[in-house]
């Protein structure tokens, strides 16, 4: 018994000596590293939209850590951690609970989780970034100072496809009496663009019926009979996420409806949405707002300084892929909002204030584009007070059996799309009784 | 009415897949009481594995290395996790197998990585028209695979003496034990041939998903299956399963535009509870008469 007593003492002491002195130690790195930029990541490393997330975040820590390798952004050196989300919205909230005291910036990669730190981030002072995601109407910094959807939105992208539409079909006059099928998976991301396809339905004269698909939408042979055989479409658009970004393309096959007359969501052109589909997949288009493949400048250094040191942070194979350089250019922008907040306030460790302010005033000419290693891979951005899209173009890529190819590059119709995003934004802020900012007499 | 028969046909086939994961269900509880939560991983885990053994070598190898994966999960399952949990209550075990599923999947990714792979196994996906209905050869053959599989299956219930020993075991495990059948040894082999049926099912979807973390997903189209089949009965889960998946087609072709559409998933529930209504165990569940 006494053995016993004071071998459980000496475990005890030798457990807490440890903790202590790896404490220190840690903390004496950390102060010799000196002051770094937190960042928090809600990744999914898990879960069924695991390559989604795992591509985005991995991306994202190999340019930070390159950048680490480098001295820093003006010497100001990252530091980060990961928070697993699994897509689901409620454990998104509760990572962005955890991380919330450290960090400046979010990107919650999902829509879900996008509406529900909306009002935290405006509350907490949090800037919450959705690029290519989340509320189309949020780009209005009037109503929503702390929302950034650089670089574009799913409205601007809507309107950017049925101008690709038109192009393909030789010309806008040739919509009319056009029928479109907008096939959604019905969750709020996927209903998001209904009334934008019904707007310019209205406008340019095509048909448009919806066709929801319920998740996970594993089996979508019901809503293809219907669009095939039934109502007869010219254009589908496939707005799903995850498998069901896939199975579309084999339903189509199967029924012998081309897979060019097929045109996806951003979130559905990444390789591991065509590769199951195999030759099904073929022809099949997709818009994007940034470049594929390891062609750029910027992408060659990280495989070179991060890959070649063995400290990348996924599978070497997954470098270049889209949802690995997607999570390159949520970096680049993170970066330049970094490099534009510290002009005018200073290197230094940014607020949440600081970096809002360094988001809203982005201006990545095609210089500095071509300076940072990724000419070609993406188009310039200016933000604004009032416009946290700052995005012009909407690219748009090609699936031709074993690789994406970029085949154009197209400006949303700004002036239809933001009438609907000033609307929206304003029956937001007068449901929720926000002020909207003057940005007349913002700095 | 080609358009109605076309979805009808449509409906069977995909209900077949959707039986093909119903009968794992139904195997491993009607001879271990145990509602096997991890079957859509089980299929997972077969595909990714016969992805990765296809790599290095022949389809016909791979898929014998693919049983043996099953057959050691399935070894594995009932020695390591069910047996201390012999005799303990139902939610115990469901609990179990909760835990089994996220263990596979935890195996699966940190062998396999997380990335979408795709599977061909060779089996031509042609269509062609019959009377104006469209069918496709992919579909026709898994479902001529599900009938054998449940020919097979059947045969081995009825005629063979392992079989026998199973649906002893099935009825009356101290009743099976007292004439000597070994229970643990039952067990196993009853989660050998559930692995061997989330190979097929595995398989099937894999060929057309891609295999992919998702694939875990499709446990939830069998659950409607059971309900409506009865949670214990290997020929109520491919019957349900043609009703279901016939059903949710029609319903979401027909009425669906009437109701703003997606109800394809909730739709099989409602005819799941109905029936349930008149057949408190399903269409043909074992009724269970307890004295009180």
């Amino acid at each position: 018994m006494g053995r016993k007593l004071i071998f459980g003492f000496f475990a005890i002491v030798l457990a807490v000596s440890f903790v202590f002195i790896s404490g220190q130690a840690m903390a004496a790195e950390k102060k010799k590293a000196g002051p770094t930029q937190f960042f928090g990541i809600l990744i999914y490393r898990t879960g069924p939209f695991a390559a989604g997330g795992s591509g985005i975040g991995s991306g994202w820590e190999d340019f930070m850590e390159l950048r680490n390798m480098q001295g820093g952004v003006n010497g100001i050196k990252y530091s980060w951690e990961e928070c697993e989300t699994a897509y689901n919205t409620a454990r998104g909230v509760e990572c962005y609970e955890r991380l919330k005291d450290k960090m400046v910036l979010v990107h919650p990669l999902s829509t879900g989780i996008t509406y529900a730190l909306i009002p935290r981030g405006t509350k907490e002072h949090k800037v919450v970034v959705s690029s290519g995601y989340g509320r189309a109407d949020a780009s209005d910094g009037c109503v929503f100072p702390w929302v950034f959807t650089t670089p574009t939105n799913y409205w601007s992208q809507n309107s950017a496809k049925i101008k690709f539409i038109g192009k393909q079909m030789g010309g806008m006059d040739k919509l009319k009496g056009l029928k479109i099928a907008n096939l959604y998976i019905d969750i709020p991301y996927g209903q998001e663009t209904k009334p934008m396809l019904d707007a310019l339905g209205k406008k340019f004269g095509f048909t448009v019926r919806h066709f929801p698909v319920p998740w996970p939408g594993i089996d979508q042979k019901a809503q293809w009979l219907d669009i095939v055989r039934r109502y007869k479409a010219d254009w589908v658009i496939n707005r799903n996420w995850g498998v069901s970004c896939t199975v579309p393309l084999k339903e189509a096959a199967r029924l012998g409806f081309p897979g060019n007359r097929i045109l996806g969501v951003w979130w559905c052109g990444s390789e591991e949405d065509v590769l199951p589909a195999g030759p099904a997949a073929k022809g099949y288009y997709t818009a994007n707002w940034h470049g594929v493949g390891r062609n750029f400048p910027l992408i060659q250094e990280i495989i070179d300084k991060v890959y070649g040191k063995m400290k990348g942070h996924i599978s070497f194979t997954r470098v270049g892929t889209v949802y690995w350089n997607r999570g390159v250019y949520t970096a680049v922008i993170n970066e330049e909002a970094m490099r534009t907040a510290h002009k005018k306030f200073g290197v230094k460790v940014l607020t949440g204030d600081e970096m809002r302010w360094g988001m809203e005033n982005l201006n990545i000419t095609a210089e500095r584009i071509k300076e940072i290693g990724l000419e070609g891979f993406m188009a310039p951005i200016k933000t604004s007070c009032e416009n946290h899209e700052g995005g012009k173009t909407v690219l748009f890529q090609q699936w031709d059996g074993n690789k994406w190819v970029k085949v154009d590059e197209i400006a949303p119709m700004t002036d239809f799309v933001w009438k609907r995003i000033k609307a929206s934004a304003a029956k937001y802020a007068k449901e929720k009784g926000i002020t909207p900012r003057d940005c007349s007499k913002v700095d | 009415m080609t358009f109605f028969f076309e979805v009808l046909i449509s409906g069977l086939l995909v209900g077949v897949m959707y039986s093909l994961v119903a009968m794992g269900f139904a195997l491993i509880y009607k001879a271990s009481g145990v509602f096997n939560f991890a079957q859509g991983d089980m299929s997972l885990l077969a595909g990714l594995a016969l992805v990765g053994f296809l790599t290095v070598m022949p389809l016909w190898l791979a898929l014998l290395c693919t049983f043996a994966v099953m057959t050691i999960l399935a070894y594995g399952t009932v020695f390591i996790i069910f047996r201390p949990l012999v005799a303990r209550p139902p939610l115990i075990l469901f609990m179990a197998a909760i835990g089994l599923s996220f263990l596979i999947q935890g195996i699966g990714q940190a062998i396999w990585g997380t990335d979408a792979k795709g599977l061909n196994i060779g089996i031509p996906e042609i269509s062609f028209e019959i009377s104006g209905i469209y069918l496709n050869t992919f579909d026709l053959t898994f479902g001529g695979v599900a009938t054998a599989l449940v020919a097979g299956l059947v045969w081995f219930f009825q005629k063979t003496r392992t079989g026998r020993a199973l649906r002893a075991v099935a009825d009356d495990h101290e009743a099976a034990l007292s004439v000597g059948i070994p229970l643990l040894r039952a067990w196993a082999v009853t989660w050998v041939i559930a692995g061997i049926v989330a190979t097929v099912a595995g398989v099937a979807w894999g060929s057309r998903l891609g295999v992919q973390f998702s694939l875990s997903l499709i446990a939830l189209k069998a659950l409607p299956v059971l309900i409506l089949g009865g949670i214990d009965s290997i020929l109520g889960a491919i019957l349900a399963g043609l009703l279901i998946g016939a059903s949710e087609n029609l319903a979401e072709v027909f009425i669906g535009p009437y109701v703003g559409g997606g109800i394809q998933t909730f739709f099989p529930y409602l005819v799941a509870l109905i029936v349930l209504w008149f057949k408190p165990y399903g269409m043909f569940g074992k009724e269970i008469i307890e004295r009180v």
